[in-house]
């Protein structure tokens, strides 16, 4: 028997394609449906957030961040606002930080609920999976509606604290979604965590080890999946987190599987540090009176978060304006692809769907 | 075909009622006007049928998922149908430029005239049915395998790289799936002793999921891997492909593809009623007919739970389980069967009694469980444990420095 | 808490290994030349006390007279950190050595610097834009850049 002949086919995976989680392409080169080659190209979102930013007053470019990872609003206004502080020297009231990480874990948990949704959906569950997850997560959204109105884009803190104080409705809403959330979390974790199929789909599917995520600069739940034990909120707490008591849920091997469950995991040490949040909150002010136009002394600042997809951080320098002379993002989402092609070449076109799935990205944070 | 009784609505009757009113010499026209009101009946039945399947499905799966499902237009939406097929017959029809025209356009029409063909031949009632065909297993296993030409016709001519991927991928599954549901079917005749779907009926004094249910079992998954439908939706997989073979298509032919593929699973479940369900019987005073809907409403609410609920297998994946899982599991049916046919049917008629059928289904049942907890075993995963995490020496975040 | 070693303590330790690569320090930043960004990198990863396995971020700032590049560093096992940044001076035909081959983390980001501020990397495997498409006009982060306005200018029309 001769040997096969086979020609590579070059796809253009992308911008407009049901699973690329927004506008990114992905220029993939199969052989049958094996991933040969991959290359993302991306910028069909890019707003130039970072020269905006220039030209706005330090409050002003909240809003930015907003648009930024638009399904994680408060993590970004959280990382820029601790930025600004850390730059401006602003002290926060304990109570504005309590209400702040309350915020950062509700958000985080929806950031996952997304996550894990959208990459059942990529492994073909028809929605079903997405609409479970969308449930609860709409229950975040409207507790972010009490608190300002908002639902997505939030703009919710300030620098030196946030913009008002939790409303009166917002906190048996947070108890009831506290005391149902694990629940809920079962249900879904019952549907999916021991299907067969999701377990034949994932297990073992594009590994990245601990060196190469680290080498590759990858963090959040991708780099912890690795089994790498790093997480800033422990390694360099910012906020109340060093009065928390919480655990850092890493994964075995590195696989499609171990990303899912290190998410799920997570959602469930974030609904602890809720419950400590709740049960410790101070009475006091949330906010400390800063000028509307901020003029930070000259110099630089980098502050940095845990936010859903990774380590998010904003490099502020100031000369003395009141805008920032350079604003840098950096930015989970666009780092933690460095790695894709790594993670693609070999596996069939199937798994490059869910293994793009499980990096969680959100294509306003990887363009900016 | 003289023996043959005449149906309550049957190609022989119209044409019988056009020749008593036509002169003599006009049979042809007889013939040709028959022929064209029976097509007319089945066509506009099936099309209806299907609209109110989508319906039907779209309000199933939207309860399953926590959200309302269509509900605007029309009581409980039910007009919903209309206002999609009023939506697509409006739209522009495009054509790829460089797009193989002729292919391109009978493409939708290959796939929708044989679930079409096949509904001529099913007994709905037992004086409902248009054909009554001898051979009406065989017919069914023929003609429904002509639209793996469809899909490959459909992606080819499109010039698209994913309606190719998913053509190439539909032939594969479609050819490899014909042969466990072919050997699945088979189990079933040498019960009934008979190619003719109404002998299949006759003979099934103990359902056949009940006597066989391996055999059920791996015809449901064959079919549904036929009609594409999770977990085999690898042909359509919405989030690789697109579309996969139908990408290109819009319009009137769009519409006829999707009429097509949501008539699948409603030809399906008719098929299923009547190989495994016992058809048109049912417990007087209740008629067969309703019987049959009856049971063709279960059946297609079980595969939209299936629909709604399982992630898709990848493509290597589900070409192994037809021809590592399913193929032998008909194999085996088909093995089992036969000894006990053999063994347990009268010599000189060749019929089993009901007695004969319940003893049959309590030795398949056995058969059943155990072949499937073997086959868990090997193919299964739960046994596979995940190694307890370790924190990788490479990081820890707890060190303060020096 | 992750502790910022001191600059100078860093600065003299790269003295020490690469004579004269450290030009300046304070208390949480060195300053290297440009030219030798590769070799300090390269015993920054490989240093074992210093053990710089991670690259959190490359950023650069456009200072009107130098570019400023900015590389954040941090080592994992001993939760330590520093900043190294490197004065770029000119405006056209700048370049650097890249960094992709001891952290690829820096592939992309490396890519951001060229596309928006116009910092050659040699050595980069593959150093495209990478948010705005090939032949866009200049380099948006340059302060020297106009196009909040609406209307683009090409680094010609400039005069800087």
């Amino acid at each position: 028997m001769s040997e096969m002949k086979s020609e590579p086919v070059i796809l253009n995976l992308g911008p407009q394609h049901p699973s690329t989680h927004g506008v990114f392409r992905l220029r993939v080169t199969f052989d049958g449906e094996t991933v040969v080659d991959a290359e993302p190209v991306m910028g069909y979102l890019h707003r130039g957030s970072e020269k905006l930013a220039e030209g706005r007053s330090y409050v002003q470019i909240v809003t930015l961040t907003d648009r930024m990872d638009y399904t994680a609003s408060m993590s970004n206004n959280l990382a820029y606002v601790s930025s600004v502080e850390k730059l401006a020297g602003i002290d926060v009231p304990e109570r504005a930080q309590y209400i702040r990480v309350i915020c950062a874990e509700l958000q985080r948990i929806a950031s996952h609920l997304m996550a894990t949704g959208f990459l059942l959906n990529d492994l073909g569950a028809l929605a079903t999976p997405l609409m479970y997850c969308f449930r609860e997560r709409e229950r975040i959204l409207d507790m972010f509606e009490m608190l300002c109105g908002a639902r997505i884009t939030l703009t919710y803190m300030r620098p030196g604290g946030v913009l008002q104080d939790a409303p009166a409705e917002f906190w048996p809403a947070l108890n009831t979604f506290v005391n149902d959330f694990p629940g809920y979390l079962d249900e879904i974790e019952s549907l999916i965590s021991g299907n067969e199929i999701v377990l034949t789909r994932t297990r073992d599917v594009g590994i990245l080890t601990d060196a190469q995520a680290i080498n590759a600069s990858i963090t959040g739940p991708m780099l912890r999946a690795a089994g790498v034990q790093w997480d800033l909120r422990k390694a360099n707490p910012y906020e109340i987190y060093d009065r928390l008591d919480f655990d850092i849920p890493i994964g075995a091997l590195g696989d499609t599987f171990d990303r899912y469950m290190v998410r799920v995991l997570e959602m469930r040490e974030s609904i602890k540090i809720v419950e400590q949040c709740i049960r410790d909150i101070p009475q006091g002010p949330i906010r400390t009176g800063t000028p509307y136009f901020i003029r930070p002394p000259a110099g630089d600042a980098y502050a940095s978060v845990e936010s859903p997809k990774g380590e998010l951080g904003f490099y502020l320098v100031s000369d003395g304006g009141i805008s920032p002379y350079r604003c840098h993002v950096r930015a989970p989402s666009f780092i933690n692809i460095t790695a894709l092609r790594d993670m693609l070449v070999g596996w069939k076109m199937s798994d490059l769907i869910i293994i793009f799935g499980s990096i969680d990205i959100v294509l306003g944070e990887v363009d900016r | 075909m003289e023996s043959l009784q005449a149906g309550f609505l049957d190609f022989h009757s119209v044409y019988g009622f056009f020749d008593f009113f036509l002169p003599d010499g006009m049979d042809w026209l007889a013939f040709v006007l028959a022929g064209g009101l029976v097509s007319f009946i089945v066509i506009n039945v099936m099309v209806m049928g299907t609209g109110l399947y989508t319906w039907f499905e779209r309000r199933v799966i939207g309860r399953m998922q926590a959200r309302l499902g269509p509900n605007r237009w029309g009581p409980f939406g039910l007009l919903q149908p209309i206002a999609d097929v009023l939506k697509l017959m409006v739209k522009e029809d495009t054509v790829p430029a460089l797009a193989d025209r002729l292919v391109f356009n009978i493409a939708p029409v290959i796939l929708l005239v044989p679930a079409l063909l096949v509904i001529a031949i099913i007994p709905f009632g037992d004086d409902t049915f248009l054909g009554r065909l001898n051979i009406g297993v065989l017919f069914i296993i023929g003609i429904t395998s002509v639209n793996t030409i469809a899909v490959l016709a459909g992606g080819w001519a499109s010039r698209n790289k994913y309606a190719m991927i998913g053509a190439m991928r539909g032939v594969a599954m479609l050819v490899s799936y014909e042969v466990p549901m072919a050997l699945s079917i088979t189990g079933v005749v040498l019960i009934a002793n008979s190619l003719s779907l109404f002998d299949v009926v006759a003979a099934q004094g103990v359902p056949f999921w009940l006597v066989q249910p391996l055999g059920f079992l791996v015809f449901m998954a064959a079919a549904s891997a036929e009609m594409s439908r999770t977990p085999f939706d690898q042909i359509e997989a919405e989030s690789e492909l697109g579309a996969g073979y139908h990408t290109e298509y819009s319009g009137m032919k769009f519409a006829i593809f999707q009429l097509a593929e949501f008539m699948a699973p409603l030809v399906t479940s008719i098929i299923a009623t009547v190989l495994f369900f016992s058809g048109t019987r049912g417990w007087d005073p209740i008629p067969g007919q309703i019987w049959f809907v009856l049971k063709v409403f279960v059946i297609m609410f079980a595969l939209l739970w299936v629909r709604a609920t399982w992630p898709r297998l990848r493509i290597d994946q589900i070409m192994a389980f037809a021809w590592k899982g399913l193929f032998a599991m008909a194999l085996l049916n088909i093995f089992v069967v036969a000894v006990e046919v053999m063994l347990l049917q009268d010599p000189n008629t060749g019929a089993l009694t009901t007695s004969d059928l319940w003893l049959m289904a309590a030795i398949n049942w056995g058969v059943t469980v155990v072949t499937i907890a073997f086959m868990a075993k090997v193919f299964g995963s739960k046994q596979w444990e995940r190694p307890v995490p370790t924190p990788s020496p490479l990081a820890n975040m707890y060190a303060e420095a020096d | 808490m992750t502790r910022a070693l001191q600059g100078s303590s860093v600065a003299s330790r790269i003295n020490e290994s690469i004579p004269g690569a450290a030009t300046d320090s304070n208390q949480t930043d060195v300053w290297v030349s440009p030219q030798s960004i590769l070799e300090v990198a390269t015993f920054l990863n490989g240093d074992d006390a210093l053990d710089f396995s991670f690259l959190t971020s490359i950023t650069s700032i456009d200072y009107i007279e130098y570019f400023e590049l900015v590389y954040r560093l941090l080592s994992m096992r001993n939760n330590h950190s520093v900043v190294i940044k490197s004065r770029c001076y000119g405006r056209e035909d700048l370049s650097v050595s890249s960094v992709t081959s001891i952290w690829q983390g820096a592939d992309f980001q490396e890519r951001e610097v060229w596309d928006l501020m116009g910092i050659r990397f040699d050595g980069h495997p593959n150093l495209k834009r990478i948010l705005l498409w090939e032949g866009f006009p200049g380099h948006p982060l340059r302060k020297d850049y106009l196009g909040q306005d609406g209307e683009m200018q090409r680094p010609e029309d400039l005069d800087v």
